[in-house]
């Protein structure tokens, strides 16, 4: 099978993540936007190492991860303050500051 | 298959090792140090982890300046004359931010809430504030993101490129929610620049995939090389390039990708905004500055007008955007994103004083805004019990600050004329050096731009300091608001960064010949 179909489906998540991240507005899902995009990010990396023929795009997958865990736990300590805080986790609802 | 054990020179990297360790020392002390003991304890090691980095710093200057740098951890890290002098200012500039950060006012009050996870308001929170808890863990946060920002300019493979910016962003996306007045509005500042930054990082991400998939390595060098020579991956080449800077331009706050800054900057505790404001973006330009000079040359073609273009924008929208605003933690952000401009323009011009020009800047800009952000945190309001409660942020509030408190008024007075480029300050050594630089790259329409945005900035840098010293306050002099003294911390940050504002202007030619060795690139 042709390796570059990988490359296409991860371009094609990358930009469900991206507009997902633009459209939505509940923070939870704008935040599954992003870990989609790192995902994404991840298949590209393994596929460009198995074309390559190369280790280091399977080890900085792994990496991500580790990264991506790490951004869940601080991104979600600040979206349930802010949902205790207000009841709500929408992104339109957070709009006291503006110029 | 046989291991081999990777050959580590422990001793170039004792600077980021000694902010880390201290780090992950000071989550130790929050687990085993009694809470009496516990701040001190923190402040204490912070202060000697930062001090330790700086000497650190100064004793490995003469060994990489003689060689030219090395490649440590098996070419992760890449330690030479720009990467130390960017771990020293970020290492300096973290110890006067962090005396800011450790100071509280006279009733023991730090800027931090006493209890970051209890609601706004609820009765948790009052029985906290009651009993006088502090929340210590910002030190080790501060020491993680002073770390991540002292590795993120020395990376030299794009994988250690993405787990520093990590390192270095998730503590302030906390550090950003965690202040003690004004909590709704610090939230929100957290929430905007934690999603809006990781949106970035992800785009960062997927342009070192592409990367990856144009060199076969995610090494500098690797990529440098493959750059040179013609393929037909080019389209990823492009494309990679693109979205990883993408991800920098947006550390750096720098137009169309600058909306989080002034929410970020005016939410956050005021002293956590100066040390992201200037320890960022120093990281931040390091990083750039590597990958454009080491990478890009191949691609000056493709790149330089790009980055022009980003510069001349945010400067404009820096500036005017600045002109209009009323809150003075707000008019500073947009100045930061006017000056993110100005150093981008050090940064396009691609010629060797470039890179010195811009190291210049960024320590200019560091001491100001530190500064500036020290004083706004001692100008606060009073309720009408006659306690100290929040900063007094709008302009207003600081009409006839000169004539109740002149030697505060002073020191912000010199802040912001180093930030508007006077003679005689470090804004106009800074300013100097990128702006010829850049007219040494043949960009002196980029120049052009930047010196008539910086003669239109003047205009709000002095009426702040007309309000301050010219304008009569509504009511009585000095109603509602007063100037805080803390326990003295502040009172010296201000008193470090004053200073080296006037030093760097006055007698900046020890500094800039400094700069000049060391600003070469280990390829």
């Amino acid at each position: 099978m042709n390796l570059s179909n990988y490359l296409v489906l991860s371009v094609l998540l990358f930009s469900i993540g991206a507009t997902t991240v633009l459209v939505r507005r509940n923070a939870i899902i704008v935040f599954m936007g992003v870990e989609l995009m790192l995902n994404a990010a991840n298949l590209a990396f393994v596929t460009f190492a198995r074309m390559h023929g190369d280790l280091t795009g399977q080890v900085v997958a792994f990496f991500v991860m580790v990264v991506a865990a790490a951004e869940v736990v601080v991104g979600l300590a600040i979206i349930v303050a802010i949902y205790r805080t207000r009841r709500s986790a929408s992104v339109d609802d957070v709009n006291l500051l503006k110029s | 298959m046989t291991f081999e054990a990777p050959d580590i020179q422990w001793a170039y990297l004792i600077p980021v090792a000694a902010v880390l360790g201290a780090g992950v020392l000071g989550v130790l002390v929050e687990a085993f140090v009694p809470r009496r003991a516990r701040r001190v304890t923190q402040i204490s090691l912070a202060l000697v982890a930062l001090a330790g980095a700086v000497v650190a710093v100064a004793a490995l200057w003469s060994d990489v300046s003689d060689s030219g740098g090395v490649k440590v951890l098996d070419g992760a890290l890449v330690v030479d004359g720009p990467a130390l002098v960017l771990q020293g200012v970020v290492a300096l500039l973290g110890l006067v931010a962090l005396l800011v950060i450790a100071d509280r006012t006279e009733s023991g009050e730090d800027a931090f809430a006493s209890a970051v996870a209890a609601v706004p308001g609820s009765d948790t929170e009052a029985e906290a504030t009651r009993r006088g808890l502090a929340q210590t863990e910002v030190f080790p946060l501060v020491l993680f993101a002073l770390g991540g920002m002292m590795l993120f300019p020395a990376t030299a493979d794009l994988l250690t490129l993405f787990v520093a910016l990590e390192v270095l962003s998730l503590p302030l996306y906390l550090l950003a929610g965690m202040a003690r007045r004004r909590r709704l509005l610090s939230q929100e500042a957290s929430m905007k620049y934690f999603l809006l930054g990781a949106y970035a990082s992800a785009f960062l991400l997927f342009g070192i995939a592409l990367l990856y998939g144009f060199a076969g390595s995610v090494k500098l060098t690797d990529i440098a090389a493959a750059v040179g020579t013609p393929s037909d991956l080019d389209p990823l080449l492009l494309g990679g390039v693109v979205l990883v800077l993408v991800g920098l331009l947006f550390k750096v706050g720098a137009v169309p990708f600058h909306a989080w800054t002034p929410d970020a900057y005016q939410g956050a505790p005021t002293p956590i905004t100066g040390f992201m404001a200037a320890c960022t973006k120093v990281a931040a330009f390091g990083a750039m500055l590597r990958l454009v000079y080491v990478v890009l040359p191949p691609l000056e073609w493709d790149v330089v007008p790009l980055l022009s273009g980003v510069a001349v924008l945010t400067m404009l929208v820096g500036t005017v955007v600045a002109i209009v605003q009323t809150d003075v933690k707000r008019m500073l952000a947009y100045s930061s994103i006017a000056h993110a401009g100005f150093i981008l323009v050090g940064v396009v011009a691609l010629t060797a004083s470039g890179v010195s020009g811009v190291l210049v800047y960024l320590l200019a800009y560091g001491l100001a805004t530190i500064g500036a952000f020290a004083v706004v945190t001692l100008v606060r309001e009073v309720n009408a019990d006659g306690a100290v409660v929040a900063e007094a942020t709008h302009l207003s509030q600081w009409a006839g600050l000169g004539k109740r408190s002149p030697l505060l008024a002073g020191a912000f007075t010199l802040f912001l004329l180093s930030f508007a480029g006077i003679p005689l300050t470090a804004g106009f050594t800074g300013k100097f050096a990128v702006f010829t630089a850049a007219v040494e790259g043949d960009l002196w329409w980029l120049a052009l731009v930047g010196v008539l945005a910086s003669a239109a900035a003047v205009f709000f840098y002095v009426r702040l300091i007309v309000l301050m010293y010219f304008t009569d306050p509504a009511g009585t002099p000095g109603e509602g608001t007063t100037v805080i003294g803390g326990e003295g911390f502040t009172i010296v940050a201000i008193g470090a960064a004053a200073l080296g504002t006037i030093l760097l202007g006055v007698l900046p030619s020890p500094i800039l010949e400094l700069l000049a060795d060391a600003a070469r690139f280990l390829p």
